[in-house]
């Protein structure tokens, strides 16, 4: 009898938590970038507290994530780098929906090193830093990077250059910079996430790079601009198309984006910005979605595709205030009017979400 | 030639061997000591027992990636204790059977693969029919990393059990089986020790396969089949952010990854009766 | 029960679970190949199996791949890690066995297994932050200098003394690989029956003559068990490894210089690679760390069948 009793309790008691799962609050899960997931770790630590929404997003890299929201075993997927036009239509063909794009916010590469005894920042142009990384230069006291800087005292320790040795979007959104600033670093390496590097030491992630740079006096490499004001790691100005040499910060970043004409799809690169006072190094950082969630095996209900959406909203505007102290730059007003384009367009079948 | 000469290389002998484990006791002593020096400052009582937070926000720990490390990590070693263990068993005491010869190389030919092509395939074995990611998933790929070391050592202590244990029992009347489960295993109880716990170290400490099958999790979770965060996992990721915070729970976790897995195996050896 | 169903029914029930599980297994490797192959299939058709294996250059963004540079590099760094780690894996396991007094036994032995307790990414921490510097002001500028004065045509070979490099990842993966060769190693050793020792001392050798012509003959064979894992722990190492070399997938590496190995290039790139031919030569590189673990096994087999004195069985 006992037993009979007992037997019962535990089927009501599972039964009981299997429900509470159920009804219980939305889960979300997202994976790719690494270089926003601090920030997605804010925003989503915040949202919890608004909504009850759980969101589980994982930096395993923007190629993984692209992959994984191919898969369907993930909600959302982000990405430093938007998808080409055959990686759209891969998504196209399987399952008759497009990936919609939402920059969430923006982050810039910038040129870190060390040279001891140089105390403000160096000048340098696009065209100069391509020489750099091709290996071209070979000493700091160079008349090509002496004409920049005028009245500093370069020293003539040799150049080291330090690259990414793990296919990163910070790579990407710098070779891309180089292959428009100078032909023949479009020629012979042009860009990607992985390239193969003519000169220079390979470091793993931001910090491998920058232990290097602070190591190897002589030094320079690539870095996230999150992560130079993290760690204050001293970075020098680069000219952009209107001849202004810019220091990259949230507000120079910020001003990279704010464009003419922002393509209704949020896919622009903005690196060599037309911007006048913008930083030409600059990019946006992406959420990526179908836009009908529906196709999307990893949804079960409507008000998981509803809070998704809801989220991105809520990312596109009141999360903005996040950003900066967090050292990345918000979005200019341009693209959040994109944004509430494309968030509206959303749809679960034939359901709007917004 | 002489007894004194003899003596002389004797002793020379024995200063190469002390010498030869200290070349490898020494740096231990320093990485043990690094470990602790940057990890012992993080492991406050917020470490164990809460779940982590955005950078910028004091407190957060590692409560879900602890757990999740023991739940993951313990399937795991099941996992692959029960087929490794009866691979070395077949491949120790049933020399004369066909499968042998495919097993030992299988075996072999797993020890050399990256950990990360096993998360590949607990991926497509595990992630893809389900349809998320998963503990489970996770405890497969490492499962994979850690079949192979528990064959090649239970194989090869099993074999160094000598003969003359198995006639004894064989004489005395025992079935073949009987005579494995309860005379070989026991007396070579040391030596299987010693492969799993060597395997679960491997295990314990890999990142890159556990990347899309357990996936990660920040929020706590026991249930195997939900996506689970992992103490690897997490000093994989917080290592390389730019936060001196998370730098410091990196250590932490390195540290306390460190002290799990030794004391896993000086119970192991304690409880076990060790060697002889 | 009945004496036969103990007997035989037991014995039949046995065997047939370990052979299923041992079957299981086996199956399960099937599959990782069949895995691997399907996933190398696309990169391994474009350029071929030699002409995957034996090119050069390895360009993401051009869509060229070759294995080659990753293959010398795991060759290269897994040989001579190999090389190191040997000996001091091997005293530290006869010291423990042999010459210790008993109460340090355990926790010498305990301490030697403890390096296969670190997490490979504290490794490769505690290589760049600590084993680097040193390295880099004490042992390869110094080099480095004296070649340039005194024997300019070594420095190719020396190549840039930035402390990252093939080097110091091959010191880490020495280190790393030790307790895999010492732990088996002391327990073959251990296992040598105490009648073989007590003959040879009744017959008026020395300790160490002892060790080498009655212990270490006899737990040959587990030793080399021991060396083979340690090598496979070396080819498929990747964490530490990816931190401390360097990463470069240019040929000719030097000794300072950054090199790269198969397990490094996969680590490194897997994760962002979104280009299909590119994920397909990372699998394809894994394909081929796959083939070299069995042609070390197939050469390890045939030693260890050389080896006829296999301790246990006569």
């Amino acid at each position: 009898m006992e037993v009979m009793g007992l037997r019962k309790l535990a089927l009501f008691f599972l039964l009981g938590v299997v429900g509470l799962a159920q009804a219980g609050g939305v889960r979300l899960t997202g994976a790719g970038a690494t270089f926003p997931y601090p920030l997605y770790a804010k925003y989503f630590a915040e949202y919890e507290k608004l909504t009850g929404v759980r969101v589980n997003y994982q930096s395993i890299g923007s190629g993984g994530g692209v992959r994984q929201l191919f898969e369907q075993t993930v909600h959302f997927g982000a990405s430093d780098a938007p998808l080409s036009d055959a990686e759209l239509k891969k998504f196209k063909d399987r399952y008759g929906t497009d990936v919609v794009h939402v920059p969430t916010a923006l982050g810039a590469v910038v040129p870190a090193y060390n040279l001891p005894g140089v105390k403000k920042p160096l000048n340098f142009t696009g065209p100069l830093l391509a020489e750099l990384f091709l290996g071209k230069v070979k000493t700091w006291n160079d008349p090509r990077i002496a004409k920049l800087n005028p009245g500093l005292r370069l020293p003539p320790l040799p150049v080291t250059v330090v690259h990414r040795s793990d296919g990163s979007g910070t790579t990407y959104i710098w070779t891309e910079y180089l292959s428009k600033v100078s032909p023949e670093w479009k020629a012979r390496v042009g860009f990607g996430k992985s390239v193969r590097w003519p000169t220079g030491l390979g470091g793993k992630g931001n910090e491998g790079v920058a232990g290097l740079v602070r190591q190897v006096p002589g030094a320079i490499g690539y870095v996230e601009l999150t992560f130079a004001l993290q760690t204050k790691l001293p970075y020098g100005a680069v000219q952009n198309r209107a001849g202004r040499f810019v220091l990259a910060t949230v507000e120079t970043v910020r001003k990279a984006a704010e464009l003419e004409d922002f393509p209704p799809d949020a896919r622009v690169s903005l690196t060599d910005t037309p911007a006048p006072e913008g930083y030409p190094i600059s990019s946006f950082t992406w959420i990526l979605v179908y836009r009908d969630m529906a196709k999307n095996r990893a949804f079960k209900r409507f008000a998981e595709a509803k809070a998704l959406a809801d989220l991105l909203w809520w990312i596109s505007h009141d999360a903005q205030k996040y950003n900066e102290p967090l050292h990345y730059a918000r979005l200019p007003e341009v693209a959040v009017k994109v944004n509430e384009k494309n968030i509206q367009s959303l749809r679960f079948g034939d359901r709007p979400l917004r | 030639m002489n007894l004194g000469r003899r003596r002389f290389r004797d002793r020379v002998m024995a200063a190469l061997v002390v010498l030869g484990t200290l070349v490898v006791l020494v740096p231990l002593f320093f990485i043990l000591f690094y470990v602790f020096a940057e990890g012992l400052g993080a492991l406050n009582w917020a470490f164990f027992t809460q779940g982590p937070r955005p950078p910028g926000e004091a407190g957060g720990g590692m409560l879900p990636a602890i757990v999740g490390t023991f739940v993951v990590d313990l399937i795991a070693l099941v996992l692959a204790a029960v087929l490794g263990l009866a691979a070395g068993i077949l491949l120790a005491e049933y020399p004369e059977h066909p499968l042998n010869p495919p097993l030992r190389l299988v075996a072999d030919v797993m020890a050399g693969l990256p950990a990360i092509l096993m998360g590949l395939v607990a991926f497509v074995l595990v992630v893809k029919p389900l349809g998320h990611f998963s503990g489970l998933s996770g405890s497969v790929a490492l499962a994979l990393i850690m079949i192979p070391i528990i064959v090649r050592a239970t194989e090869g202590v099993l074999k160094l059990i000598p003969w003359e244990l198995r006639e004894a029992g064989l004489a005395l009347g025992l079935p073949r089986w009987r005579v494995v489960l309860s005379l070989v295993l026991p007396a070579a109880r040391g030596g299987i020790l010693t492969g799993l716990m060597l395997a679960l170290a491997r295990g314990a400490g890999e990142a890159a396969p556990l990347l899309f099958t357990a996936f990660g999790n920040p929020y706590l979770t026991t249930n195997p089949l939900e996506p689970m965060d992992t103490l690897p996992l997490k000093i994989f990721v917080y290592a390389v952010s730019p936060y001196e915070d998370w730098h410091r729970q990196a250590w932490g976790a390195a540290l306390l990854l460190a002290l799990l897995i030794m004391a896993a195996s000086y119970l192991a050896r304690r409880y076990a009766g060790g060697r002889r | 029960m009945p004496r036969w169903i103990y007997r035989r029914l037991g014995d039949r029930l046995f065997a047939g679970v370990v052979v299923a599980l041992g079957l299981g297994l086996v199956l399960l490797a099937l599959l990782i190949a069949y895995e691997l192959y399907s996933g190398a299939a696309p990169a391994l058709g474009r350029f071929g199996f030699f002409g995957f294996l034996l090119g050069r250059e390895w360009d993401a963004v051009r869509g060229v791949f070759g294995a080659w540079p990753a293959l010398l590099g795991t060759l290269i760094t897994s040989a001579l890690a190999l090389v190191l780690a040997f000996f001091p894996a091997l005293a530290a396991a006869i010291y423990v066995v042999e010459l210790a007094p008993a109460w340090l036994k355990e926790p010498v032995a305990y301490l030697v297994d403890l390096l296969a307790a670190l997490p490979s990414v504290v490794y490769g921490l505690w290589g760049l932050f600590v084993l680097v510097p040193p390295l880099r002001a004490h042992v390869e500028s110094p080099l480095y200098l004296w070649a340039a004065a005194h024997a300019p045509g070594v420095l190719p070979l020396l190549g840039p003394p930035t402390g990252i490099g093939l080097f110091s990842a091959t010191l880490v993966l020495a280190l790393m690989i030790v307790p895999y060769a010492s732990s088996l190693a002391r327990d073959a050793l251990a296992l040598v029956p105490r009648e073989q020792r007590e003959a040879m001392y009744a017959l008026g050798a020395t300790r160490w003559e002892v060790i080498r012509g009655a212990v270490i003959p006899y737990a040959r064979a587990g030793i080399f068990s021991g060396v083979v894992l340690a090598l496979a722990r070396a080819l498929g190492e990747t964490m530490a490894v990816t931190m401390l070399i360097g990463n470069s997938v240019e040929l000719p590496y030097s000794l300072f210089g950054p090199a790269a190995t198969m397990a490094s290039l996969i680590a490194n790139e897997f994760t962002e690679a979104s280009d299909d031919l590119h994920l397909s030569a990372l699998v394809a590189v894994g394909l081929l760390l796959l083939l070299i673990a069995l042609l070390t096994n197939l050469v390890a087999t045939w030693i260890l069948n050389r080896m006829q004195l296999e301790g246990g069985r006569r």
